[in-house]
């Protein structure tokens, strides 16, 4: 598995990810690496294999049971509020999204 | 002259009883328990790194409940005064929670994980929150943002990882029990490192309510202690369905301590020769073989198992476990908590927040687990793997038609030195093999003290006054031997540990 240069700002821009110049070069060798392992999985032909997601309906107990969608107030908001990084009540504050 | 120490002298273990029984018979009251255990941490911790944040307020208050039920001749909860220290990525009320990251460095949760709280209304005492690797990512301590742990019995190795702090908090007698989390081996191997007994949950059987999220479909709660008895006490009472986490089943909880007190004579135990293979230190062979003669030697009947997708393990989870994880650490973006760092617009605010909130190792995988999702890769890997992990799973199910456990090794290797499989991060996650195939099968796992390799030098004994041997005196990295057990079945695999632990499978 070859990884450019490209490769992996393409994945750090699709990740919100500022990368140095350095860590740019030393994550495309390590990534390289580890993918070019992960392809031994290619070994094996799972065509009729279907994906796992949740492990325990691969058994025989009951699939975990789901509570009902209602809705319940959390009575946290104001403290969730005021360990945000910039505040203000009812809302956080971001920089500037649309320019008029 | 000194006083003699009113607590158990050194030689004798710390367990839930112990303290229980010292409490009855006045020998020390809970607050003068705490303020030992705090003392001990203040004493060591400058060494070990073990604890990132004390709660000296919030460990007194609760003792001071404990002492209280006592004067008034009420009945204790089950872990009364139990020394707790609890993994930094389980979330506590008022008490920094920082995930062993920047980016959360003066993060502190509006609400209690659910374990947290079922462990205090069972009498624990929560000490402080300990050092892990940032974000549960790494199997040595060393990815944490506030500086590596310390092996507690040989300071100059890791105490494995992610749960580093934990193992050693327990290990050092800084603490009589620990919270962990484990997704790829978390709990257990750190367990094995620091020669003391850890155990992951089936997933499902306790609450993830406040678990900071790695990997969704991996993650497990679970404890570490210095006895079998007290994993078994602990997992009662944390065990059990919780609203707040609709993956949690809701089945009975057995009573795990009766459970340990039946025999084991005649249980099948499983072997797969797929876990015996090239790249295990030879030493860990010897006392791993060492161990399954110990359980024959409990009657237990041997058995030849194949597991065939093991190799293929390693791949399947650092794939999902990326993938999930890169979804996850979306959260972290400067906006609702944490860190933020001023950007010139919203997305040059995330870029800057994430790029120097997140360490290394966290950023690596969210790198490959965005990768592994991305547009064009997605089936190629993404569901490559979790097919996979469908045949994984499908080893456990057909070995456990057969036995009733499987052990192996919890890792290749003993505590490797500080400093030295940094460098190459494959080389890293190679050393999870025994570990991960268990976590991407959802089935409960132990690793329990299982001898000690013949290299090191003998533990540094502490100056501190009354420190109670956790580990045997004798020289030597230690081995753990993981055993196995179908979902569910905590009990049994329990029974088999308890048994293992009684029989001197520490000192083989």
């Amino acid at each position: 598995m070859k990884l450019t240069r490209e490769d992996v700002l393409h994945v750090a821009e699709l990740a919100h990810l500022e990368l140095s110049a350095a860590e740019v070069e030393m994550y495309r060798g390590q990534l390289e690496s580890i993918l070019t392992y992960i392809e031994k999985l290619n070994q094996l032909d799972t065509t009729t294999v279907e994906p796992l997601a949740q492990v325990l309906t691969a058994t025989s107990v009951e699939n975990p049971s789901l509570r009902e969608d209602s809705a319940a107030a959390c009575g946290m908001a104001d403290t969730l509020l005021e360990i945000a990084p910039d505040p203000g009540p009812p809302y956080f504050r971001v920089p500037k999204v649309i320019d008029r | 002259m000194t006083s003699k120490s009113p607590f158990p002298s050194p030689g004798e273990k710390w367990t839930a009883a112990a303290i229980r029984s010292g409490l009855e018979s006045r020998k020390f009251s809970a607050r003068e328990l705490t303020k030992e255990f705090l003392t001990r941490v203040e004493a060591r911790n400058a060494e070990l790194n073990a604890f990132l944040t004390l709660s000296p307020e919030r460990a007194y208050a609760q003792a001071d409940r404990i002492d209280s039920l006592l004067a008034s001749g009420q009945p204790l909860p089950p872990l009364a005064a139990v020394p707790l220290a609890v993994k930094d990525v389980i979330s506590t009320r008022g008490l920094r929670s920082t995930c062993g990251s920047r980016i959360l460095e003066n993060y502190v949760p509006p609400y209690d994980a659910t374990a947290v709280d079922r462990l205090e209304r069972a009498g624990a005492i929560v000490l402080g929150k300990t050092n892990c690797d940032e974000f549960a990512m790494g199997s040595s301590n060393e990815n944490s943002a506030y500086g590596p742990v310390r092996n507690p019995l040989f300071l100059d190795r890791v105490p494995g990882g992610s749960s580093g702090g934990s193992a050693a908090a327990v290990a050092a007698g800084l603490a009589v029990a620990a919270l962990g989390t484990d997704t790829g081996g978390s709990i257990r191997q750190p367990g094995s490192f620091c020669g003391i007994p850890a155990m992951m949950p089936t997933y499902g059987r306790v609450s993830r309510y406040g678990l900071i999220a790695f990997a969704s479909s991996l993650d497990r709660i679970g404890p570490f202690a210095i006895t079998v008895r007290d994993l078994a006490s602990i997992l009662a009472v944390i065990a059990g369905r919780d609203a707040n986490d609709s993956t949690s089943v809701n089945l009975p909880v057995p009573d795990y301590s009766a459970e340990l007190d039946r025999p084991v004579n005649g249980l099948r135990v499983g072997v797969p020769s797929q876990y015996l293979g090239p790249g295990m230190h030879p030493e860990v062979r010897t006392k791993i073989e060492a161990g399954i003669h110990l359980l024959e030697r409990l009657g237990c009947r041997r058995v030849d198992v194949q597991m065939p997708h093991t190799e293929y393990a390693i791949g399947a989870y650092y794939i999902v476990a990326t993938a999930e994880a890169s979804s996850n650490l979306a959260r972290y973006d400067g906006v609702r908590y944490g860190l933020r760092v001023p950007g010139e617009n919203l997305l040059d605010m995330y870029k800057k927040t994430r790029g120097r909130g997140f360490g290394p190792e966290v950023k690596r995988r969210i790198m490959l687990g965005t990768y592994a999702l991305s547009s064009g890769y997605y089936e190629a890997y993404y569901l490559k793997a979790q097919k996979v992990r469908t045949l994984i799973a499908g080893d456990f199910i057909e070995a456990f038609s057969n036995v009733d456990a499987i052990v192996t090794p919890t890792s290749p290797v003993p505590a490797f030195r500080l400093g030295e499989r940094t460098a190459d991060p494959l080389q890293m996650y190679l050393a999870d093999i025994y570990t991960v195939t268990g976590s991407l099968a959802g089935v409960p796992g132990i690793s329990v003290p299982c001898g000690k390799t013949s290299e090191g030098p003998p533990a540094v004994a502490s100056a501190h006054v009354g420190l109670p041997a956790v580990a045997s005196a004798q020289a030597g990295l230690p081995v753990g031997l993981q055993i196995l057990g179908p979902h569910f079945q905590e009990g049994l695999i329990l029974r088999l540990a308890h048994a293992f632990e009684k029989a001197g499978g520490a000192d083989l």
